[in-house]
């Protein structure tokens, strides 16, 4: 789960994190007010929406009067921003954070987040902030460095001031920057991120150390502890139908192609995606249906297949294990019966129960191909929609 | 022979009490496994259609003599409970839940450290011996004794693939779900590694998907120690960056993890790729004769 910006500029202050002073805006003219809260100027005036690479679109702006904070805010209001992370449809805005101005004098780039290769959080800094770090990664790695924390006694005092030193500090930043980074662990941990990344964090003129930004991404698998974190979602950052899909316990995302598809297990859902391509058509989404499948979720995930307009065909995968075929075969059934189905329709069945799954397709009046195999599978549905 | 288990393994569920913890030993012990008990807190004592209960694995382990583990134990106590089984001297613990938080396996990780436990999981399908033992949720009845090893993070696509070897009469020594959770306890190349020195299996068949770099550890294994041949698919190839398919781990970022280069650096280390998830018993059968 992603938050925006001022979110997690808070979840960071109540840690301890150095952040600018700044507050979060739904108007042009609380945007001028809450900029002379702050204080005298200059001040950011930022777009919050869940993307990077936001100042290039014109959504940060560096305000110098009251007045022009609100001409800024209100030009950024339902403005379509398009990042290199949005993707090109982009994204509106509609939250704006208004914050103190800050004199940068040096930026540099910190994060955390589980390292699959060594099972350990991890802490990666570069000299180089504010830039992208995945083409410092690429071009000079050797100017990122690591510390792998200790689960058990955390990141230490030393592993900062190793990080803080190789970053270049002189020693008053350092005693600035070994607390701040104990914090953002502290942040990470406790709150069950998954990624916490600052990009930039500053030297100011005045040599006070900072986070200028702030990203964080949770584990959503946590968030059963975390009710307040939970309560942050913006779900109008998310797909519609990903969020509708996700109530009934289905896992969809939308994707660009015309054969819409159903499956149980992730691994065979994006086997399926793969073997339509392989056929010479391209996927219209990723649907895994789970393990336990009922007549219920399977209507819901037909309807939340069929409410994308670009699908022509559907796909139907399933292998039977603890889900038995003629459970899946009811659930087509009814679900077709209920919604009507009137584009081609291909049911693969396999695994536990499977000839009388067959037979229950069969015998149902319903137009469904039954299909022998994921090949033979994707050969009907593709010869089905593209003739 | 066989990996990890056979005929011989005592099976006990930790979360027995539960739907889904009894359908599942239920359907281990049909199957022949030999399930001799489960674990639910403030229930030890009394029995469940013919499974005694005890209140802790330690206790458990006394009794039976079970040197394997299947958890059922819901996200919020799964770590607890791999814990607990490795404290009471399991060798094998294998934990099916789906939703572990990633913070509580790499606490979990660090407390195995040293201990003479492996664990499979989680977020896993289970184990399976065909014919001498089955741990975990897959249908039974698929699986063919035999001379091949399956490894795979998916469930349903382990199925798939195990019925493509079964529907042309090739059996498996052993398939083992790894699970699809960023930080579990088993990888690809753990398992390629036992089924390396298992003589019984005479070849391999590897299943990953995008995200990370633990096809490509265990390709590299392959090319340098291994000297039986190994078949791979990786699913995948049409997931968009930055997009989460499903497993906790099934995910591009930063531009790596992608199905294309998995499956260049595979192939260029002799594995047989399947480009197609319909033909991973006949990219074995390439490079393979039973």
């Amino acid at each position: 789960m992603n938050i925006h910006e001022y979110q997690a500029k808070a979840i960071l202050r109540n840690f301890g994190v150095p952040v600018p002073d700044g507050h979060v805006v739904y108007n042009g003219n609380s945007a001028r007010d809450w900029a002379r809260r702050l204080g005298d100027g200059p001040w950011a005036v930022k777009a919050q929406i869940h993307a990077g690479g936001r100042g290039k679109g014109g959504g940060v702006k560096i305000a110098k009067t009251a007045d022009e904070v609100r001409q800024y805010a209100r030009d950024m209001f339902g403005m379509t921003l398009v990042t290199h992370q949005t993707g090109p449809e982009g994204k509106i805005v509609k939250r704006v954070l208004v914050e103190e101005g800050s004199n940068i004098a040096d930026e540099f780039y910190v994060s955390f987040l589980v390292d699959r290769a060594t099972d350990k959080v991890t802490l990666m800094a570069s000299a180089e902030g504010g830039v992208n770090i995945e083409e410092v990664a690429e071009k000079t790695p050797e100017k990122l460095f690591f510390e792998a924390i200790d689960p058990v006694v955390g990141l230490t005092a030393f592993q900062a001031r190793k990080v803080a030193f190789k970053l270049g500090f002189a020693m008053p930043q350092v005693k600035q920057a070994v607390p701040l980074l104990m914090n953002l662990y502290k942040a990470f941990v406790e709150s069950d991120c998954s990624l916490l990344e600052i990009n930039p964090l500053i030297q100011t003129a005045e040599g006070k150390i900072l986070c200028l930004d702030a990203k964080i991404n949770f584990d959503e698998n946590a968030l059963f502890r975390h009710l307040r974190i939970r309560d942050l979602r913006d779900y109008e950052e998310e797909d519609p139908m990903e969020i509708e899909a996700g109530q009934y316990d289905l896992s969809y995302i939308a994707l660009d192609g015309n054969i819409g598809c159903m499956v149980n297990g992730a691994g065979l859902a994006m086997a399926t995606m793969d073997i339509i391509q392989l056929h010479g058509s391209s996927p219209a989404n990723f649907l895994d249906v789970g393990g336990s499948a009922t007549i219920e979720r399977v209507t819901e995930a037909f309807k939340i297949i069929l409410s994308d307009e670009k699908v022509k065909g559907i796909l139907v995968n399933i292998f039977g294990g603890i889900m038995k075929c003629d459970v899946i075969a009811a659930g087509i059934i009814g679900a077709a019966k209920q919604i009507g189905i009137e584009v081609p329709l291909v049911v693969r069945l396999e695994g536990t129960n499977v000839e009388l799954g067959k037979k229950m397709l069969a015998e149902s009046g319903l137009n469904i191909v039954s299909a022998d195999g994921m090949a033979d599978a994707a050969a009907k549905i593709v010869k089905a929609v593209n003739g | 022979m066989s990996i990890l288990i056979d005929k011989n393994t005592k099976v006990i569920t930790q979360g027995i009490t539960g739907a889904t913890g009894l359908f599942h030993a239920q359907g281990a012990r049909e199957y022949g496994t030999q399930m001799v008990g489960g674990v639910t807190p403030g229930k030890g004592g009394t029995k469940i259609d013919g499974f005694p209960i005890f209140n802790t694995v330690e206790e458990a382990v006394k009794a039976t003599g079970a040197t394997a583990s299947v958890i059922y134990v819901p996200p919020i106590g799964s770590a607890d409970a791999i814990m607990e089984a490795v404290d009471a001297g399991i060798e094998l613990v294998i934990c099916i839940t789906e939703g572990v938080p990633v913070l509580d396996m790499v606490k979990v990780k660090k407390y195995m450290e040293g201990k003479n436990c492996r664990l499979i999981g989680p977020n896993c399908p289970g184990v399976i011996t065909p014919g001498e033992c089955k741990i975990g949720i897959m249908p039974g009845y698929i699986h063919k004794k035999g001379p091949v090893g399956v490894v795979s993070r998916s469930g349903t696509l382990t199925y798939e693939a195990v019925w493509q070897l079964t529907s042309r009469d090739i059996g498996q020594t052993t398939c083992v779900g790894i699970g699809g959770d960023p930080v579990n306890g088993t990888s690809h190349l753990d398992t390629l590694k036992m089924f390396e020195a298992d003589p019984e299996t005479k070849a391999v068949i590897m299943i990953g998907e995008i995200g990370g770099d633990a096809e490509e550890q265990a390709a590299a294994f392959v090319r340098d120690h291994m000297t039986k041949p190994v078949a791979a698919f990786i699913a995948g190839a049409t997931a968009p960056a930055g997009k989460r398919m499903g497993h906790a781990g099934a995910i591009i970022s930063g531009g790596k993890g992608d199905a294309a280069s998995k499956k260049a650096f595979l192939r260029e280390c002799g594995v047989s790729v399947a480009d197609s998830p319909a033909e991973m018993a006949e990219a074995l059968l390439k490079i393979w004769q039973p």
